[in-house]
C-alpha cells in the first residue's frame, strides 16, 4: 500500500526533487531549499500529509553546503512517513519557514534555531526554546566545544 | 577556631560544660527531625520514592515528611540533575530556607553532573550552593541513601548549633 503512495508521490515531484531513496520504510526526498515550502504545501493540500512531526538538522562540518535541514511528514490517512531533506550552507542557513502550512512548526523552528542556527524566514518568533536568553553561539554544531560552560549563577569561589 | 567568651562570662570549666551540652542536646534533637524539600528534577526521584516510603522508610530516622514549601525545611535534597536553566530556581529555594539547613545532593548528576559533561548540564550543584553530603549512583541504591543520612545525623550532633546568638 505504501509503495503505491511513495511512487505517487515520486511522480508529482519528479521535477524539484533531486534523488529519492526509502530508508527504514520512509520515503526520503532531497530538495534544493527554495522548493521546500511549495512541496510541503502540495504534501499537505493534495497527498494528505496532515502531520508535520519534526523539523531538525544536520551539521556535515566538512562540506560546502554545511547543514541538512530535515522535515518530517506522516499522513493519518495513508499511515506513511514522508522525510524530505534540503541543503543550506553556512554562510546564509535559511530556509523558508513553514508556520502558514502547520502551526506546530513554530516551536520546532525555534529549537532547530537554537540549537543548530538554521534562520526560517517568515517565522517571527525564534527566541530560544529549550536555551535560555543570552546564551552564545549554537550547542549542537560540531564545532561547538563539548565542555563549554554558559552558566546563569555564578559559581561559587 | 577560637570562641570569645562573652561579655560577662568568665571562660570556667562550668560554662564550657554546660554550652557543650547545649549543643549536643540539640543537635541530638535536630537529627532527628529532619524535614526534607525534595528539589526532584530527574530519574533519581524514582529512587527517592522507594526510599521514603514504606520499604525502606526514611521515617525511622526521622526524615520522612517533605515539605514542600522551602520555608518550613532544613534538609534540601537535590535530587537528579540539574541544569544551567534550572540553576537559578535551586540557587532560590536554597536562599528561601531557614537556618540551620543542610544541603544532600542524591545521585552523580547532582554531585558532579554525572555523564552529562555537555552545554546544558551544571557540573554539580556545590559550584552554586554548598553541599553537606555527597550520596553517588546512577541513581544510588536505598541502603546509600540511608547510610547517607545516617552521616548527616553524625555530622549534624557533632555540629555547633547556636541558638541564643553567635557565641552560646
Amino acid at each position: 500500500m505504501s509503495e503505491a503512495c511513495f511512487d505517487k508521490i515520486r511522480d508529482t515531484f519528479a521535477d524539484v526533487v533531486s534523488e529519492t531513496s526509502v530508508a527504514h520504510g520512509i520515503l526520503v526526498l532531497v530538495t534544493e531549499a527554495a522548493n521546500v515550502f511549495a512541496i510541503a504545501r502540495v504534501l499537505k493540500e493534495n497527498l494528505g500529509f496532515d502531520l508535520f512531526l519534526d523539523v531538525t538538522a544536520v551539521d556535515w562540518p566538512d562540506r560546502d553546503l554545511r547543514f541538512d535541514v530535515v522535515y518530517h511528514f506522516y499522513s493519518t490517512r495513508e499511515f506513511v512517513r514522508v522525510r524530505l531533506k534540503t541543503r543550506v550552507p553556512a554562510a546564509d542557513p535559511t530556509v523558508d519557514t513553514l508556520v502558514p502550512l502547520y502551526g506546530s512548526a513554530r516551536y520546532m523552528e525555534r529549537e532547530c534555531h537554537e540549537m543548530y542556527g538554521i534562520v526560517f524566514r517568515g517565522n517571527d518568533d525564534l527566541r530560544p526554546l529549550l536555551l535560555y536568553e543570552g546564551f552564545v553561539g549554537h550547542p549542537l554544531r560540531k564545532d561547538y566545544p563539548k565542555q563549554k560552560e554558559q552558566p546563569l549563577v555564578p559559581y561559587r569561589k | 577556631m577560637t570562641r570569645s567568651v562573652p561579655a560577662g562570662h568568665q571562660r570556667s570549666a562550668a560554662f564550657e560544660y554546660f554550652t557543650t551540652k547545649k549543643d549536643e542536646f540539640v543537635g541530638w534533637a535536630r537529627k532527628f527531625s529532619l524535614f526534607p524539600y525534595p528539589f526532584v528534577t530527574a530519574c533519581c526521584a524514582m529512587e527517592f520514592m522507594s526510599v521514603s516510603s514504606t520499604l525502606y522508610d526514611t521515617d525511622r530516622f526521622g526524615a520522612a515528611l517533605p515539605r514542600f514549601t522551602p520555608r518550613q525545611s532544613d534538609m534540601l535534597m537535590v535530587v537528579g540533575t540539574v541544569t544551567h536553566k534550572q540553576a537559578p530556581i535551586l540557587r532560590k529555594v536554597y536562599e528561601q530556607m531557614c537556618e540551620p539547613k543542610w544541603v544532600v545532593a542524591f545521585g552523580v548528576c547532582a554531585s558532579t553532573g554525572g555523564f552529562y559533561q555537555n552545554y546544558a548540564a551544571l557540573p554539580g550543584i556545590d559550584k552554586i550552593i554548598p553541599v553537606d553530603l555527597y550520596i553517588p549512583g546512577c541513581p544510588p541504591r536505598p541502603e546509600m541513601v540511608i547510610d547517607g543520612i545516617m552521616k548527616l545525623q553524625d555530622k549534624i550532633a557533632a555540629q555547633r548549633h547556636p541558638i541564643i546568638n553567635q557565641e552560646f
